[in-house]
């Protein structure tokens, strides 16, 4: 019989016994995050190449003002400061960006990922002190519902989007006829990979009837629940469907902008 | 049948160290029959907790491999055998000899959580009446064995032993099942904020990965947990509303 002397409290960052590759998967979200976080951030401050005939990129949808047609406003308004870029992306992408930043699932991995606070399960932390959600700025995640609440109205805005990428203006005589191209069936796959994601929401099944201890009462509560939560068991999949989904999609029309791409005209 | 190495902590609180054991392995074999191998022909003085080797009464929790888990319920085929497997005490506890830890802090946790309250009875019997939709949702928390896999994996206790502010998700779950239920009248909202430090929870879905009985802990227990404190306490419009509600009352 060998002896082995080893103290049985994890005191150092990595300790454990595992054996498996357990940093597998907190260096896939790191990396996975980390690329989108660094690719919307360049692709919104461009504030170029984000429509391509009746498609829109959904980083800068809704267009709130800006020089391409979709422009709800019209072009940059007078008063915006000299000194501050301007792109119409940067004035709606924090409302998305909080809700999958408040998002239960995003929180455990990006707590896991970037802070290692575990690195995983039964694995040896960095820090000894530990506030969890308690305390500022942490305590700011339980205003998810909000950002839930301004999810929503984005979804509707981008399947009115996906209608209007459906119409085709003919170059010659100006007229709009219907039509699907390539770039229809992006957008369109991205409205219903996000339309999984939002309505999927820990918070959404918290208000339609989680927060219900009779939700029998309630039949139509009860049909919503059931149905949020048949999302919500796949939450973690809608979450990084949808991410890979609206980062192509903002990459489509950006490709076919610059002429790098060429829209494949379906119908 | 073939030989498998294991290393198995043997000591107590002063301290102790990992002890190389060897088994023979047979068809069917999990790690507590193992265990009791090496207890019958090498360490006879080996202290482990047992009682129903069937997964249902949380005696045999140790961490194998690095992992909480039920010993009983463990497979040897589930293990690579190349190399020694590691069996330990669960870390969030005290120890006691061996593998056995002293969980007595769950039992007192337990008795400061508000009991069940429910409302006046329905009929004149004295008998309630419930539809089955309304308890589906808790019979799933019914299913803790309280084997405490889940607080043990818990960083929150496990790394930082925050055992006075925080019950951990065996006992949110049990809060849940209490909260959720459809006769029970109690309010536990100001206690999950404070007394048992929800808050504390940073959803890593540790505890849902080691539950044996497959509880889905932290998105049917936690999370819907945390979403009532926000009902109560985060969520500035829900207060306007229920002030305003308050206010046409009078």
């Amino acid at each position: 019989m060998a002896n082995e002397q080893v103290s049985l409290r994890q005191r150092t960052f990595g300790q454990t016994l595992r054996p498996d590759a357990w940093w597998v998967q907190p260096v896939v979200v790191f990396l996975g995050l980390s690329a989108f976080v660094i690719y919307s951030t360049w692709a919104a401050f461009q504030g170029a190449h984000y429509h391509f005939g009746p498609y829109l990129s959904p980083f800068y949808s809704p267009e709130i003002f800006g020089d391409s047609p979709h422009s709800l406003f019209g072009p940059k308004p007078g008063w915006w400061p000299g000194w501050l870029p301007f792109s119409p992306a940067l004035l709606i992408l924090w409302a998305p960006g909080g809700f999958r930043l408040t998002c239960y699932y995003y929180r455990g991995a990006y707590y896991k990922a970037f802070w290692s606070d575990p690195p995983a399960c039964a694995v040896g932390e960095p820090r000894q002190r530990y506030l969890g959600e308690n305390r500022f700025p942490l305590i700011m995640q339980n205003i998810h519902r909000y950002f839930l609440f301004l999810a929503l109205i984005f979804i509707a805005l981008l399947t009115h989007d996906v209608w209007k990428a459906m119409w085709f203006a003919d170059p010659a005589t100006g007229k709009t006829t219907f039509g699907i191209g390539l770039g229809t069936i992006v957008l369109a796959v991205n409205v219903c990979l996000l339309s999984g994601y939002t309505f999927g929401c820990h918070s959404l099944r918290h208000l339609l009837g989680g927060g219900k201890d009779e939700i029998s009462k309630a039949p139509a509560c009860a049909q919503a629940y059931r149905c949020v939560s048949c999302l919500n068991r796949r939450h973690m999949l809608w979450a990084w469907t949808s991410l890979v989904a609206v980062g192509f999609a903002d990459l489509y029309v950006r490709l076919c902008s610059m002429g790098i791409w060429t829209d494949w005209r379906i119908l | 049948m073939s030989t498998a190495t294991f290393k198995i902590w043997r000591g107590d609180a002063t301290g102790g160290n990992f002890v190389d054991y060897t088994a023979q392995v047979s068809e069917g074999m999990v790690v507590l029959d193992a265990l009791h191998q090496i207890q019958a022909t090498q360490a006879n003085d080996l202290a482990c907790r047992w009682n129903c080797k069937a997964g249902k009464c949380g005696s045999c929790s140790a961490e194998v491999n690095g992992m909480p888990k039920l010993t009983c319920m463990t497979r040897m085929s589930q293990l690579p055998l190349d190399k020694p497997v590691t069996i330990e005490p669960m870390k969030a506890f005290p120890l006691v000899k061996d593998l056995v830890t002293d969980v007595s802090w769950n039992f007192a946790v337990k008795k400061k959580i508000k009991p069940f309250k429910p409302r006046a009875p329905d009929a004149p019997d004295g008998s309630w009446r419930m539809a089955q939709a309304d308890v589906d949702r808790v019979q799933e928390f019914r299913k803790c064995i309280e084997c405490f896999l889940c607080q043990d994996v818990c960083h929150v206790l496990r790394e930082h032993h925050k055992h006075d502010e925080f019950i951990g998700p065996r006992f949110l779950v049990y809060v849940a099942a209490l909260e959720m239920h459809p006769l029970d009248t109690e309010d536990r909202r100001a206690d999950l904020k404070q007394a048992h430090g929800i808050g504390l929870c940073n959803i890593t879905k540790c505890c849902t990965k080691v539950c044996p009985e497959n509880i889905t802990i932290t998105d049917n227990a936690i999370i819907p947990l945390k979403e009532r404190v926000v009902d109560g306490f985060y969520d500035p419009l829900r207060w306007l509303l229920n002030s305003a509600k308050k206010t046409l009352k009078r």
